[in-house]
Formats: C-alpha cells, structure tokens, sequence
C-alpha cells in the first residue's frame, strides 16, 4: 500500500515500528502535491526543503532509540490562518503577502514539539470569511471530486489536501462552519471542538468568541489522534479552558447501544436538496441499526442563527481587522496622493486598507461598522448578542433530553465555482446548519454519509454539548466501522 | 431597511476604508440586502433575555505580574513596511503634508 492511502493513526505506527522511514512518507506526500495541486490549488506555500529536513532528522533520532513525539514523521497541513514562523502567513489576503510572523500559533509549536512534519500552509477564503474557498486573493480551490465545483469554505485548502490524499491531516478553523462544511463537502472528517478547547494564540482573530481551530482527516480516529496533540490548557490565550484532555483514540472503541440521537425536523424543511436529504436519512437508519436512538427535538430559534451570526461575527472582525494599518505589518499603499483625507496618516490607513483588503472582507468590515455605530448597536449588535442567548439555550434544552444532534451540514452537496459569487447573502446561507453550534460555543463534527448520483460527497454533521468530543468522535468512529464512505477517493491520476 | 449612498460613505470613513464611487454603489445596495435580512430578528421580543457576549461561562484569567521573555525590537519589526530600527514609521499624523 502506497504510504499516501494509509490513515494517520497507520502512519504513526508504521514510522514508530520502522516499517517505513518518515522521510519515505513525506517524500510520497510532497509528490502527490507537486503533481496534483496545480489542477487544485490547495496549498498557498509548500516547504518541500524544511519537510524533509524534519523528516530525515526523526529518522535519525529513531534509529538511534532516541524518544519520539506522539505525531512522530505525521505529515499535516496547515491552514493560512495560523501563524508559522519559518513560513509565509497570509491569510489568503493581499493585506498579508509578505508577512512573516514572530512566532508559531500555539497549535503549530505544539504540532512540532510532537514531531508533525509540516508540509505546507492551505488556502482559504480571505481571512476564513467565505464558504466556498472563492473569495482567497490567490485563486479558488477547486473540489477535487469535480474540479469544476467550490471545496467548500474556509477551510478549503485543508479539506481538499486530504480529500486528494496530499496530506493525511491537517489543520483547519471554524468561525460559522468553516472546518464542517468543506469536510462535507470534500468527503472528509471535520471536528469543531468546544470553543476554548484549542488554543487560539496565534489563529489570526477573525470573530474571537467564535473562532476555533479543528482537526480535518479522513476519519474521527485520526481526529482524536491530533486533538491528543492540540487540545488543552494554553495560558498564552486568555479564553482557553483549563480542562484535561481525554485520551481520545484509547475511547472511541465502544458500542452506541443507548446513544440518544436528537433529530430536527425543520432540518428537513424546504430547501434542503432532496439527494441530500436521503444521504443523512440513511446515516441515522446506520446508527439506529447500531443501537442509538433517534429522538425528535426542536432548536426554536434555529432560523435565526444565520442572521444572528451575520452581525455578531461582522462586528467582531470590524473590530479585529482594524489591525491592519499599514503602519505595524501588512500592505501599506504607495506615497499620499491627497484629497479629502484628514491628514497623511489617515490617508495613509484608508488606502492601505482599500488594497490590501478583498471585497467580501470590506464588506464585513462595512456591515460590522455599521452595526456598531452610534445609534444602531442596541438595534443590531446588542440584539444579536440577545438572540445569541435564545441559540444557546435552545441547546441547552435539546440536551437534556438527547445525548447528540443529527443532520446535514449543508443544505446541498459542492456547488459550482462561480454559482454564489455574485449573491452574498446565498452565499451566507450555505452555514445555515453549521453557525449555531459556533454562537452556542459547543461542539460538532461532520464526515461523509454517502453520494449524489453524480459522485459527490454529502456530509452528516453530529453537534454535542460543550467538551462532548470523545462522545461525537466515538459515535463518529463506530459509523466509519459499519461504512466506508469515509474510504472513497475521487478519481484523480495515480501515484 | 436600506441604506443610503452617504450612509455607506460615512462608514467607509470610520471603517477606515477608500471606497471608490463604484464600490459606494455597490457595497450601498449588498448592505441593504444584508441588512434587511439581519433585521428579522426583530420579529423577537428579546426585552427580557441579557446579551451573551461569550459563549461560555468564563472568568478573567490572571497571572502574576513578572517579566518574562517576549518579542525582541528586531522581531516587532520584522515586517513593519516602514521602520528606522527602533520604531514604526508612519506618514504625519498631522497636517497637510507628510511622506508615506
């Protein structure tokens, strides 16, 4: 078996028993990126020369019995939006071409000191705001079960890396449904865990009280396998939760017998595309069949996360993007030109931020800037936030009476580049399954349940209550032992 | 609920963005858009729920307050556009002229 088609877990074990070098397993993924991401475009930077070196160095170590870390010779991906200091870091934005920051996010030095070996950074919608990968200033990704069709967004570069076998786990964040939607929509394995879960320092801050870093694999195992690694305690982030890391892969191997499983019945409501609908019908027949029980519940406001997301969201990245200056890093426009600015300086901030900045993140900033300005922050921000309580407790309320909730993770399977662009608000819509569990701060997951006629993936997404991820990853593992839609590649040149 | 051209112009400014008169038209028509869709959550009587500004229930994390190593000047500069080694260069914050 090529090392490119083994598991990470199989990866792990494989390099640590010396079956096969690290060096042999980056080598076999560095290629697959060379031949294959130009038809892709997943990967904004690759570091073919630093890869290796890691590689060869954990070879070396193991060969002369010296201890290894946990992900030891793993190869992973890194979305954009983590900061890596060896690495370019630019968030898919002109605003970042160039910018090398000081440090390593939390969750890449942690990466590193358990011996991943990172292969790149992934691309993604400008600053994660987008669903479907289009709105990066360096070309879309293209889904690579139909090159023609959106991967899903933010985290579309993670998702199709792995869904092309370029990596076998990677690294993706989830503000509204960024990590869940694109696993959806790329027949991978998504988890958005518990916000303050994952260390945020160094995530580069799109909407701070929803924004999470996630694993994105080809199977919850694999998941558990990195959350093992980047979960926990990290005092250099105020919001992170000072709460033990389970074991998650020594805990998934257990039956569903008594799993309750919530289901929402205006999931199913008008439109929900009918192939998709069949797709997650028959994930929970899998599960019932396994033991769980299928419960309806009612998430009232649910109707109302996509507009409560949309001002919450915008207004916090107003407010975190005003960063970008010109003045400390980032883009700076060329020498004043004059007119109508306050003073140099002032110009000198506006026209920074009118180049470097794409159109959907002006516009975010806009309708963030809108909303709390004088005289309509009560009316839309304060609002939202209020609403945002309602979402919350909507959860809260589900479940007590089920362990878990079922359904689809968007509303149709990948969608064609260019369909959306031209509608911001259909575009908006695509995270109407997925923004709630981000206002409500829990956890979710989402991974492949079966295909359209025409060969594309859907996705199921499981949400639990905050720190429920050895539950969603063990019920998520036990439907990837009884299915294997998990196992399925699209049909790309071979290695 | 829709906005006007001069609305949009007026954020533009606090948003610290240049807009070009084709971006004023076109974000004045989205925002709009967006903003009458935002607006159904008025069909809410929320007068009695508090805001949730925090998803969870959090307290503020403190340390002691000691020196600890932290980014050294060269660092905080590494990819300023404009820097004289010990400080940030920006264009006068004052005044008519200035270089950028």
């Amino acid at each position: 078996m090529q090392p490119s088609e083994l598991s990470s877990l199989d990866i792990v074990s494989a390099i640590r028993r010396g079956d096969v070098t690290a060096e042999r397993v980056t080598t076999a993924f560095l290629d697959r990126i060379a031949r294959l991401d130009r038809s892709i475009n997943a990967f904004l930077a690759v570091d073919r020369d630093g890869a290796l070196a890691k590689a060869a160095e954990i070879d070396r170590r193991r060969k002369a019995g010296q201890p290894l870390g946990a992900l030891a010779g793993l190869p992973v991906a890194v979305k954009d939006v983590l900061c890596t200091a060896d690495l370019p870091t630019t968030c898919a934005s002109r605003m970042l071409a160039g910018f090398r920051p000081p440090y390593d996010a939390e969750v890449v030095a942690r990466l590193r000191r358990a011996d991943a070996v990172i292969v790149g950074k992934t691309n993604m919608d400008e600053f994660a705001m987008g669903g479907s990968n289009e709105n990066s200033a360096f070309g879309p990704v293209h889904n690579p079960w139909d090159l023609d069709r959106a991967p899903g967004g933010s985290s579309g570069g993670s998702a199709a890396a792995i869904a092309a076998d370029m990596a076998p786990a990677s690294l993706g964040s989830d503000t509204g449904g960024s990590s869940r939607q694109p696993a959806g929509l790329c027949g991978i394995t998504g988890l958005k865990p518990t916000y303050g879960l994952v260390s945020r320092r160094g995530l580069i801050a799109f909407a701070s009280s929803l924004d999470q870093v996630g694993p994105m694999c080809r199977s919850a195992a694999d998941c558990g396998l990195l959350m093992e690694t980047i979960a926990g305690h990290d005092p250099g982030d105020s919001t992170s939760l000072d709460t033990p890391v389970p074991a998650y892969t020594q805990l998934l191997d257990q039956p569903l017998a008594g799993l309750r499983i919530g289901r929402v019945a205006a999931h199913f409501a008008e439109g929900l595309d009918p192939e998709v609908a069949r797709g997650v019908e028959e994930a929970f027949a899998v599960f019932k069949a396994a033991g769980a029980t299928i419960h309806d519940v009612e998430l009232p406001h649910a109707r109302y996360g996509v507009p409560t997301y949309y001002l919450v969201a915008p207004c916090e990245a107003s407010s975190n993007l005003a960063r970008y200056d010109g003045a400390h890093y980032g883009h700076r426009c060329g020498p004043a030109a004059g007119g109508g600015f306050d003073s140099p300086l002032v110009e000198m901030y506006c026209r920074s931020r009118a180049e470097g900045f794409g159109p959907e993140v002006k516009r975010r900033i806009m309708l963030g800037t809108y909303a709390l300005s004088a005289g309509y922050y009560d009316a839309y921000y304060a609002k939202a936030l209020r609403v945002r309580r309602l979402i919350r407790q909507d959860f809260l309320d589900a479940f007590a009476a089920v362990d878990v909730i079922g359904g689809p993770v968007s509303a149709t399977a990948a969608f064609r580049l260019g369909e959306k662009t031209g509608d911001p608000l259909a575009m908006y819509l695509v995270d109407m399954y997925t923004v709630a569990t981000n206002l409500a701060g829990i956890a979710g997951i989402s991974f492949p349940c079966g295909f359209t006629k025409g060969g594309l993936p859907i996705g199921f997404q499981l949400q639990g209550p905050a720190l429920s991820e050895t539950l969603l990853l063990r019920a998520t593992d036990r439907f990837q032992h009884l299915t294997d839609w998990h196992r399925r590649r699209p049909a790309l040149p071979a290695t | 609920m829709s906005l006007s051209p001069a609305d949009v112009a007026k954020v533009g400014v606090l948003a610290r963005l240049a807009l070009s008169p084709a971006e004023v038209e076109a974000m004045t028509r989205e925002l709009s858009t967006i903003v009458g869709f935002v607006s159904q959550l008025d069909e809410l009587d929320t007068s009695a729920i508090e805001p949730l500004a925090h998803p969870l229930d959090t307290r503020n994390a403190f340390r002691d307050d000691e020196p600890r190593p932290c980014l050294t000047t060269a660092e905080a500069l590494q990819s300023a556009p404009r820097h004289d080694g010990e400080c940030f260069l920006v264009p006068a914050v004052l005044g008519e002229t200035g270089s950028a």
